[in-house]
């Protein structure tokens, strides 16, 4: 396959930042995206050019370095796949494929395509866990009973692999479904209630600290979401926010 | 709890909260206005009670203004806050792969219903307020009769006022589309997202505009005079 590629470019975070053209050719369409993504950048190199700067770490999909906004989606056209899952074979010969950077105040841009995330873990350290002792005491995991569904619930929204495409991909730039999916994995287990209250209304604050934007119900984090975190997450951190606040 | 709606997820909730309140005065407005297209003198006799009863005047109204404000105002601050959280745009943004339009454009379709009670408040309210509490004429009587049924169809005999009223009604069909199963979503309900909600949901977006559009354009086609 030979490609077009329109590809952010930007220097580093205070610098003004382009779109800029390049051409990659004799792609297979066996490559994942960042496969092709080492093309570019050999030939780059090859040629004394800066290569462009992208996030990526596992590349098996799991551990949410990967970003990118392609072709107007987060994570590209494909469901239920981070960036790194992405095959070329999505594409056809000829083609241009735009690819952005993911976009909110709230992740700025480090360099190219790599955006700062940090807000997320600020988020987490203001409640996304439990207060337990781990010393070489912890109780046998069976003996609190939990049911089938609330188990298949929590560790549905705990799947959540904290990339950002729900920020990048709405319209409001918001983090509920990140936020959401934190708050709904402990909120369904019983050792997630001591803190319950606390721990909504603190990462809560914190997301909005952060400058992400308010939740209008599109749905489009869930369509874009490589892990199809539920909005029904979001529901449920709203139901727990209220909780606390009448608590 | 004063926190809470100082959050952003309170803001939601209030967003909805006034949302219900308005859907539910939409159903009722729409009840009593097609009584005139079915009886002229069943729609003077209930327009005239709401009209004078001091329950409706003096604690319901005031309810519907203040919902009819803040669902504005709230609207307004939280698209600015939205925008502002957006950072640089997409030089390619396919929003239409994972959202519907009306969901992504609750803002224009929302200014052109603001747009539109402008003009009902000029045409209905502020006629109605300056006859009974400046003038102070609380009959509800003109030349003997009561003159509610005849204000109305007088008002629908200019086209261009049908028009506007129609095009309002079709951005309110689609502000409702979003609007009535988010509400639910915002309240921490996830029955919005069932399908008998999202069925019920869609059926009220279609019929309440509608059936304002059939009393505009009734009283237009059939109602010469």
């Amino acid at each position: 396959m030979n490609l077009t590629l329109k590809i952010w470019r930007q220097a580093d975070s205070s610098s003004k930042g382009q779109m800029v053209d390049y051409k990659v050719t004799e792609i297979s369409e066996h490559m994942s995206f960042l496969e092709m993504m080492d093309v570019l950048n050999e030939q780059l190199v090859n040629s004394g050019e800066e290569p462009v700067a992208f996030d990526h770490d596992c590349r098996e999909g799991i551990c949410g370095m990967c970003s990118m906004y392609i072709n107007g989606e987060a994570h590209g056209p494909d469901r239920g796949v981070t960036t790194c899952q992405l095959h070329m074979r999505m594409f056809k010969d000829g083609d241009t494929i735009t690819i952005e950077p993911f976009r909110a105040a709230a992740f700025p841009v480090i360099k190219d395509l790599v955006v700062d995330r940090t807000s997320f873990e600020r988020i987490q350290q203001a409640g996304g866990y439990i207060s337990v002792n781990t010393s070489g005491n912890t109780q046998d995991a069976n003996s609190i009973p939990i049911s089938k569904h609330a188990a298949d619930e929590a560790m549905d929204a705990a799947t959540c692999i904290g990339c950002g495409a729900c920020v990048a991909t709405c319209k409001n730039s918001s983090a509920m479904l990140f936020v959401g999916a934190k708050v709904s994995q402990y909120a369904l287990l019983p050792q997630g209630q001591v803190e319950a209250a606390d721990r909504v209304q603190n990462m809560v604050a914190q997301m909005d600290l952060e400058g992400f934007g308010n939740c209008t119900n599109t749905g489009a984090c869930e369509v874009e979401c490589p892990k199809g975190i539920s909005l029904d997450n979001i529901a449920r951190m709203n139901r727990e926010l209220m909780k606390a606040a009448v608590k | 709890m004063g926190g809470f709606f100082k959050s952003s997820i309170g803001r939601k909730v209030a967003m909805a909260l006034s949302a219900f309140f308005l859907m539910f005065f939409l159903l009722q407005h729409l009840f009593i206005n097609m009584l005139s297209v079915f009886s002229p003198d069943a729609f003077n006799e209930v327009s005239h009670f709401m009209g004078t009863n001091p329950l409706v005047q003096y604690a319901l109204q005031p309810v519907l203004i203040f919902a009819v404000v803040f669902h504005f105002v709230m609207g307004f601050i939280l698209e600015l806050k939205n925008k502002k959280a957006n950072g640089v745009a997409y030089a390619r943004n396919n929003g239409a792969a994972n959202s519907t339009w009306s969901s992504r454009n609750m803002i224009y379709s929302g200014l052109v219903i603001l747009a539109f009670i402008v003009l009902h408040f000029i045409d209905f309210w502020i006629p109605e307020i300056n006859t009974k509490y400046i003038v102070g004429d609380m009959s509800g009587l003109h030349n003997g009769e009561f003159r509610y049924y005849h204000e109305l169809v007088e008002k629908f005999q200019n086209p261009l006022r049908v028009g506007a009223y129609v095009i309002s009604f079709v951005l309110l069909g689609l502000h409702l589309a979003h609007g009535f199963t988010s509400a639910f979503q915002s309240m921490g309900s996830t029955a919005g997202r069932k399908k008998n909600l999202q069925a019920f949901g869609k059926a009220y977006s279609i019929i309440v505009p509608l059936g304002f559009v059939i009393i505009a354009l009734f009283h237009h086609l059939f109602n010469n005079h």
